[in-house]
């Protein structure tokens, strides 16, 4: 298998070297020639100094018999147009893309690449996972009398859900004023009924957190 | 009609003031604020810093349906990412990439994108000039295919000097559906 890769960065740089461990013919395209020269010392002369992203030198680095072109440089637009070109002027089976802004990961996969590979969605994915969900999350602090902002994300089982949400039992020194609702704000009225996957949205001292998690959040507030 | 142009440089600049005397609607965007000193005083249009190929800041900016949307930086890659922006995830009706790579000017020409190419113009320009034969380089690419579900109707060749592409009959090919 012939695979291209253009970008001698660390993911590059390490991607072009288990490449060539398992067996597989590489190409490592990196426009900057010093950096270039460096990794060519250490890995060989699989290392090409040119642009991979100008068509010429796509040309002479094999791209049209290369099986797989990974781009996987610092810059999503150089990415981009790295796969599109493979794909379309060189006939290229399979494109891969780094993607280091996940807001891209659609585009990119609309206008034709083949596989996206992105470090900040996977390493927010692994965040997210660590953040409990059966908490109280702090959005803000207030600059008066010690006063937060909390959010409370209602999952299944919660026994606010159903309920009014004036009605519920909120001890003094704290208020609930809204509630996002498939992400649009909405503010509480008196005829509100909380539903599963509500966050709602309060003001309080910090010793009104516990009654808060009782009527919010509920039997999970250990978990 | 609303135009946007991504880079404030000389033909950012100059064309925003252009568009803007025209009676256009402008909305100019540049990476460096200093960039905006090129526009005339008497500029009416909107200029914003902020980066080009970021759908956030294009749609925050109001770049949604323009008229036309030319993608003028000083970066091949980032006017054509720019540029299918504009017309994927923006719904700009005629679009325009600055591509001075002849190789992919052409490319893109290919899948749809009107490039427009510096290298190829002043090689042209400089060569009759000296009155010596120009190779029939094109400076402008008019795309060679529209978009799936525009279906335009004036099919034009690429690499063929036209102006630019006209409203509707833009967009590009991709393999894969939204």
């Amino acid at each position: 298998m012939f695979v291209l890769v253009v970008g001698g960065g660390k993911v590059g740089y390490y991607l072009t070297k288990e490449l060539i461990e398992s067996g597989h013919e590489v190409a490592l395209m990196e426009k900057d020639r010093g950096r270039a020269e460096q990794i060519r010392d250490e890995i060989g002369s699989v290392v090409i100094g040119q642009d991979g992203c100008e068509g010429k030198y796509l040309q002479e680095a094999g791209a049209n018999r290369a099986d797989i072109v990974a781009a996987v440089t610092g810059d999503d637009e150089d990415n981009l147009v790295i796969c599109q070109m493979a794909k379309h002027h060189f006939a290229v089976r399979r494109t891969i893309a780094r993607v280091n802004n996940p807001k891209n990961e659609a585009l990119f996969r609309h206008l034709g690449v083949d596989e996206i590979i992105s470090p900040t969605r996977m390493i927010l994915g692994s965040i997210e996972q660590d953040i409990p969900v059966h908490e109280l999350l702090h959005l803000a602090a207030l600059g008066v009398g010690e006063l937060e902002i909390i959010e409370a994300h209602l999952q299944p089982g919660s026994p606010a859900i159903g309920r009014v949400a004036l009605d519920l039992a909120v001890p003094a020194g704290c208020s609930l004023f809204g509630v996002i609702r498939k992400g649009l704000p909405t503010p509480l009225r008196l005829d509100t009924i909380l539903e599963e996957d509500d966050k709602v949205i309060a003001i309080g001292r910090p010793d009104c957190e516990a009654a808060l998690r009782d009527q919010l959040i509920g039997e999970f507030a250990e978990a | 009609m609303k135009a946007v142009i991504v880079g404030c440089g000389r033909v950012g600049a100059g064309l925003a003031d252009e568009l803007d005397r025209a009676g256009w609607q402008v909305l100019i965007i540049d990476r460096v604020s200093a960039a905006f000193d090129r526009l005339p005083s008497t500029f009416r249009g909107t200029a914003l810093r902020g980066d080009g190929t970021d759908e956030d800041t294009l749609r925050r900016a109001g770049a949604e349906g323009a008229d036309l949307f030319l993608a003028l930086t000083e970066g091949d890659n980032r006017n054509i990412m720019s540029a299918q922006l504009g017309i994927e995830a923006l719904g700009a009706r005629s679009t325009m990439a600055k591509c001075n790579d002849p190789v992919r000017a052409e490319a893109y020409a290919h899948l749809g994108i009107a490039t427009i190419c510096r290298t190829n113009l002043m090689t042209t320009a400089i060569l009759e000039h000296l009155g010596q034969a120009a190779p029939a380089h094109a400076g402008i690419y008019a795309p060679a295919q529209h978009h799936a579900h525009t279906g335009g109707d004036a099919h034009v060749i690429a690499g063929q000097v036209v102006g630019i592409r006209p409203a509707g009959a833009a967009g590009i090919t991709t393999t894969t559906e939204a």
